[in-house]
């Protein structure tokens, strides 16, 4: 295999990316280790080791005696085809050794559209599509991520799922089956006995009926199953095991810097995320170890860059004594500190001041929409004065680029609304004109939008996604009002999004469609070069499946939906009232400002949600 | 001006000569040996690599020019501390407070072995030998500008073949590596362009030491 490897090597591009031993790689002693687990990103190396999960959990993982956890991406398609001439099956980083050597193969899965990553994966390591093909405690298959919140469209090919944040049920789910190994249980025996560990979802043991309409009828839990499967979270992240020793790429990534996750979860409340709503309840971290532990990541990776990362780490109450400490040691050190996500708020102003002193970085907006009435139904709550003012005080500074993300297709949105992003971006022109300290270098203006894909766990998941074609023509709209020269607009191609929305909502009869679009050779579908939309629509017809039956129609509030088994600790209620608050056009004060009784604090229990 | 010199071998022959720089890069700050940043808009370690290897091959003799800011620290230690800060395959051998100056390098030894999966083609080595013991090899090189013809005679100072094993023929040359510079990669392309009979099935190329216009080691 290593002779095999080597002579391909000089005929891919960027070969570093499939020979592991970088800096801080993991490697044991194979006669110390019981259980060998292939841990999986369903994509390539560069943005696979840019995942900040992947790495907590590698850590994790192998902090356990006995199991070692070695890292698998995809294949680049260049890659893959010599693999495939030359008959080598996918492999580990650290050992080398075949995928289908190991125990337990486990995915992370955070984007709908690399589904098929997964099926090809296991098919390049020569290891069974279907669970109920694999037989015994060999090549078990589970995953865990934010996809795994409605795991269906993948019940087929999966053994079981493990829901929420993985650092205490990743080890608790080895230590099960490294007994079972020992105790040479079967299959059955262990997916029962792991169905009963908290947050894990074992799909077989569930069976789904249909409607004749389409729509679900019925879920019923086999064999004393558990009815709901609640998410496991991290209580405290102060205590939380954090791997400051991380490995460092040899090669360069897309997120090619050290990483600090300042808190979790998020107080904003905006109806069309799912990460605000599935990963609540907030949960702090203190100031003084995040310090330590940025030092200590920064000393040992050495990397240059380091970002504060979080879902919107303006809301971390201690970033002002956070920053205070780190600015210094950056500055002398070399280091850039970056801060995505800030908010066009007062302290965000004076604390970009102080980065800018370290190195400049660009001016983002996400309004999401166009117009007030319309950020308030998503409950975006940042105002055109907010977004004006940041801009005028950038500009005088000197910025002369901004950013702007919106979506369109968003629940009641009219051509008024659509029109309104070219009025603001017109504000933002003049802004520019009145207050840019340096006019002689132009202004850009980046627009983008993308094709609203409604998600499960949010108050939109009920919501109808529009049509390709009112897509497209609200884009076109769009596009002649927004004539100004220093303005670049660009957005997304709806293929992509409306794939994304079936998966995002799926159910098992997806299983099959996934399977045929992956043997019609559908992969790398993230990739433009790659994706190939004629591929899925066949799959769809293939399988008699309509895939309007996912989007364009809208759930029903009283219909069961697939993920309705999974409690992301966020209840339906709340859900349902947010929907109705969001139609009346009224914002959801943030948390921090007043509970509105999300749920999501019944998952603590010795201390309070941090909003 | 500090100079060190340093293996790339086994898998890290992979990592491309960018991602070399920005490896070294970080192992100098994990060593806590602060690394003199260049002045201007984007301040960037000034570290700099004499022959940009190319990926896939291995090298015994590669060297690497930098400045360290703040406190003196001693060669032997700088060594061993960026040693420690390291990945498996990069080795830093020796580091020298002083050096020749870059525009002298002249000369690098090379060492390319040619495989041949079902054993070594008969007469392959003579034919080989002859065919860069002739006054003028030219061959066609894709460079920026388009294709460009190329005589690799000139280049070469010395070469020898010698056969190996049943399957593997070793060619051992001195040939010019700065102005004008022979990758050579050109020589295996030269055996399968002129002797295609004679191409290998694989060949992988090292190398092995680096000299100055009088053929004295450079360093």
């Amino acid at each position: 295999m290593k002779e095999k490897l080597q002579r391909i090597l000089p005929m891919v591009q960027k070969p570093a990316r499939y020979t592991g031993g970088e800096y801080n790689e993991i490697t044991k002693d194979l006669s110390q280790v019981r259980v060998r687990v292939a841990f999986c990103f369903p994509d390539t190396y560069v943005i696979g080791m840019s995942n900040v999960g992947m790495r907590f959990l590698y850590g994790v993982m192998n902090e356990m005696d006995g199991v070692w956890c070695e890292r698998v991406f995809a294949p680049w398609a260049d890659m893959e085809e010599q693999m495939r001439t030359n008959d080598l099956p996918l492999w580990a980083l650290e050992s080398q050794n075949p995928v289908r050597d190991f125990d337990m193969i486990a995915f992370t899965i955070g984007y709908e559209m690399c589904y098929t990553n997964i099926l090809n994966m296991l098919n390049l390591a020569g290891i069974p599509l279907h669970a109920k093909s694999r037989k015994g405690l060999k090549n078990i298959v589970f995953a865990g991520g934010v996809c795994a919140f409605n795991p269906e469209p993948l019940a087929s090919f999966v053994d079981f799922f493990c829901l929420g944040e993985g650092e205490e049920v990743a080890p608790e789910v080895l230590r099960l089956y490294d007994r079972a190994k020992a105790e040479d249980w079967s299959k059955d025996v262990f997916l029962k006995a792991v169905s009963t560990i908290d947050g894990v979802y074992v799909p077989s043991l569930y069976e789904h009926t249909y409607n004749e309409d389409g729509t679900l009828a019925g879920v019923k839990a086999l064999a004393g199953a558990p009815t709901k499967i609640t998410k496991r979270i991290i209580k405290d992240l102060d205590s939380a095991y954090y791997p400051t020793k991380m490995i460092v790429p040899s090669t360069e990534i897309v997120h090619d810097r050290a990483n600090l996750e300042v808190f979790r979860g998020c107080i904003r409340g905006c109806r069309f995320c799912q990460a605000g709503f599935s990963c609540r309840p907030v949960r702090k971290k203190s100031a003084d170890v995040l310090y330590k532990q940025a030092i200590e990541t920064m000393q040992d990776s050495g990397h240059n860059e380091i970002t504060l990362s979080s879902l919107s780490t303006s809301d971390y109450r201690e970033l002002k004594e956070l920053t205070d400490e780190l600015i210094p040691y950056c500055a002398a050190q070399k280091i850039n500190l970056s801060v995505p996500s800030l908010r066009a708020d007062n302290f965000s102003q004076e604390l970009t001041q102080k980065l800018q002193s370290l190195r400049k970085s660009g001016l983002t907006f996400a309004p999401e929409a166009g117009t007030q009435r319309l950020r308030d139904v998503i409950n975006k709550n940042l105002t055109e004065e907010e977004i004006l003012t940041a801009c005028a005080n950038a500009f005088a500074g000197g910025w002369n680029n901004v950013k702007l993300y919106f979506m369109l297709g968003l629940p009641t949105e009219t051509d008024e609304d659509v029109l309104g992003i070219a009025e603001l971006v017109h504000k933002i022109i003049e802004t520019w004109k009145n207050t840019a300290s340096n006019k002689k270098r132009g202004l850009r203006v980046h627009v983008a939008t993308a094709y609203f894909v409604p998600k499960p766990h949010t108050p939109f998941q009920w919501e109808k996604q529009i049509t390709p074609e009112e897509y497209i023509r609200r884009t076109k709209l769009l596009k002649s009002n927004m004539y100004a020269k220093s303005v670049e607009y660009n957005y997304h191609e709806p293929d992509l999004s409306r794939l994304e929305a079936v998966m995002a909502r799926g159910d098992r009869r997806l299983c099959a469609v996934l399977e045929e679009a992956v043997r019609r050779g559908a992969r790398l579908d993230g990739w433009d070069e790659h994706f190939s939309y004629r591929t899925w629509l066949d799959a769809f017809e293939f399988c008699g499946i309509n895939p309007d039956y996912y989007t364009v129609r809208g759930f029903g509030e009283s219909e069961i939906l697939p993920w309705d088994i999974i409690d992301v600790g966020v209840t339906k209620d709340f859900l349902r009232s947010e929907r109705k608050r969001a139609y009346a056009e009224q914002t959801t004060p943030d948390c921090r400002h007043g509970c509105s009784g999300c749920g999501a604090n019944q998952l603590l229990r010795e201390v309070p949600c941090d909003a | 001006m500090l100079r060190l010199l340093f293996e790339k071998t086994g898998n890290a022959v992979w990592i491309s000569h960018l991602d070399l720089m920005r490896l070294f890069q970080r192992a100098f700050k994990r060593a806590n040996l602060p690394l003199k940043h260049t002045q201007g808009y984007n301040p960037r370690p000034s570290v700099s690599i004499a022959l940009p290897l190319s990926v896939g091959v291995e090298s015994t003799c590669e060297l690497l020019d930098f400045d360290l800011d703040g406190e003196c620290v001693d060669c032997d230690e700088i060594c061993a501390r960026l040693n420690q800060c390291l990945v498996s395959g990069v080795k830093v051998l020796r580091v020298y407070d002083a050096g020749m100056k870059i525009r002298d390098l002249a000369y690098l030894r090379c060492k390319i072995e040619l495989k041949y999966d079902s054993g070594i083609p008969d007469s392959a080595e003579c034919a080989i030998t002859a065919l860069f013991n002739t006054p003028s090899l030219v061959v066609s090189k894709t460079t920026k500008n388009g294709i460009k013809e190329i005589d690799l005679i000139p280049m070469i100072r010395s070469i020898c073949t010698i056969r190996e094993e049943k399957n593997q023929i070793i060619i051992e040359a001195v040939i010019c590596c700065q102005n004008p510079t022979l990758n050579p990669a050109q020589i295996v392309q030269a055996i399968c362009k002129k002797l295609p009979e004679f191409c290998p099935d694989f060949s992988k190329c090292s190398r092995i030491e680096i000299y100055n216009k009088n053929g004295e080691v450079f360093r």
